[in-house]
């Protein structure tokens, strides 16, 4: 069965209505931005300049040292410095990715977060949230929900323009 | 009489990643950029609070130093700890090698300690290789330095150097000063130099100091310090390696400094902005005078800092190149 996907630039719009929405529900006045390398990296960009704030404020996280799967997996060929251009202690963080499945990436981003000093709340935002959850991890923000079959993964393309694929696997590998 | 160039294939796995790190010889010019890259990514973690990360939890990471050493050694200890890992420092020299046990048989206990991996430092040309080659194959050896023959981390560390300050490889020139004869940092310097790409590398030494064969390396030889000098980008010096000259190289150490000795005024026939770098432990007064080494264009302390992300970067590449080979091995006996 075939889904026909919205393009990114049709859901920013709406997630940054949410997330705005989202943190003056709880207070939050001054967050700092943090997207995970790579898919997750572009939405913020587009976030970022959707709401109106400058995207050079961003930081960017690589998790690649911090997964779970390097005993099955190795290392990922071309990972890339972290760079938090500020200074986490005590901060509202939002951590921006592509897709939320299995939870994983966001545990991994988490404790590689907290490396950096304890921020006083950290809010997910996701473009997609599917509902393949391996851990305990759900987005606060998310554009868009989705059920996929088991053998089928969506995949975000970028940087420009941004747009969403589906794939179909040769073989369910989870 | 070990064939030294079967390092290359002993070195990776069958996917081309390395399982073993012995030798810059037969590396790809892309594995070396993969090993630079990844270092900077571990450079960044030494900058935070918590510089540490959980790559390596619950391995083993065993150095077993034959020789001397504490910069190489500490700085093994400080990356495999940074990732995790639990760290048995052995001092051979001084355990039970001296109550007659054989190499062979010393790996072989400390492998059924279940170490995941071995740093090696040993005097013999070929060492680590020996050890690559016949210890258990699930355990990743990485070379501290074997004999004259390779220190394959001090190399790259010295790339990493050289490309954070100059960025590219290309264009630049390179000279390397003093006892080339005697030094595993030259040979690896020379490899990887040639490798990533550039193209005007010069030793610079006594016809004494200088190895038989060294143009297999690519590079220009000069005895003439001022001559060889002259408009480099980067200036390497070496030790002298007191403790392996056998007398008849040498007239003095004097007489050395006053040849080959890099100073002040030397320095200046160098470009304006060349970096000075130097293995250590430096010899004042003997290879470099100290207004140099502790001067505005010595990057010496640098390199220490970015030996801990280059080993980081070994010792992980090492054990993930392990990983998958097992993986492999597990996926064809199925």
């Amino acid at each position: 069965m075939s889904q026909t996907l919205p393009t990114p630039a049709e859901l920013i719009p709406a997630l940054a209505a949410e997330l705005t929405a989202h943190l003056a529900t709880r207070g939050v006045t001054q967050p700092k931005f943090v997207g995970i390398r790579t898919g997750g990296v572009w939405v913020a960009q587009a976030l970022l300049t959707e709401m109106g704030h400058d995207v050079a404020t961003l930081g960017t996280l690589d998790v690649s040292f911090y997964r779970d799967d390097f005993t099955q997996n190795g290392l990922h060929p071309q990972v890339q410095p972290s760079a938090l251009p500020f200074d986490i202690e005590g901060q509202h963080l939002v951590l921006i990715d592509d897709v939320l499945m299995s939870g994983r990436t966001i545990r991994a981003a988490l404790n590689e977060l907290f490396d950096y000093g304890r921020p006083a709340s950290v809010t997910l935002v996701t473009l997609i949230e599917l509902d393949a959850r391996e851990l305990p991890i759900r987005a606060d923000v998310t554009a868009l929900r989705l059920s996929l079959p088991a053998d089928q993964r969506v995949k975000l393309r970028g940087p420009q323009p941004l747009s969403l694929e589906l794939r179909q696997l040769g073989a369910v590998t989870d | 009489m070990l064939a030294l160039s079967t390092a290359q294939t002993l070195q990776l796995n069958d996917q081309g990643q390395l399982r073993h790190y012995l030798s810059i010889d037969g590396l790809s010019r892309e594995l070396l950029t993969e090993i630079l890259d990844t270092a900077d990514s571990f450079l960044e973690v030494g900058a935070r609070s918590v510089k540490k990360v959980p790559l390596l939890r619950g391995m083993t990471v065993c150095n077993v130093f034959f020789e001397n050493s504490t910069r190489t050694r500490t700085t093994f200890e400080l990356a495999a700890k940074r990732l995790s890992a639990d760290v048995i420092n052995l001092d051979i020299s001084t355990s039970s090698t001296s109550k007659g046990e054989s190499l062979f048989d010393t790996l072989r206990n400390l492998e059924a300690m279940a170490a995941d991996m071995f740093v090696v430092r040993h005097g013999d040309s070929g060492a680590a290789h020996f050890i690559a080659e016949h210890v258990c194959p699930d355990v990743a050896v990485i070379n501290a330095g074997d004999g004259r023959h390779s220190h394959p981390t001090q190399g790259m560390l010295d790339m990493l150097t050289i490309r954070r300050h100059k960025g590219d490889f290309s264009g630049l020139s390179v000279a390397i000063v003093g006892d080339i004869l005697h030094s595993r940092v030259a040979r690896s310097d020379m490899l990887a130099l040639r490798t990533l790409g550039c193209t005007d590398i010069r030793v610079i030494a006594p016809k004494s100091l200088i190895p038989v064969g060294i143009e297999q390396y690519g590079v220009r030889v000069f005895h003439d310090l001022a001559a060889g000098l002259k408009d480099v980008d980067v200036v390497i010096m070496l030790r002298l390696q007191k403790e392996r000259m056998q007398g008849g190289l040498l007239p003095s150490e004097g007489e050395f400094f006053r040849l080959y000795g890099l100073t002040q005024q030397r320095l200046a026939l160098a470009k304006p902005d060349a970096l000075v770098m130097h293995p250590g432990p430096i010899n004042r007064g003997v290879e470099i005078e100290s207004a140099v080494a502790d001067g505005a264009q010595s990057v010496i302390l640098n390199q220490v800092t970015y030996g801990i992300a280059i080993r980081m970067a070994v010792l992980a590449m090492a054990m993930s190149g392990q990983k998958t080979q097992r993986q492999l091995d597990q996926d064809s006996e199925v």
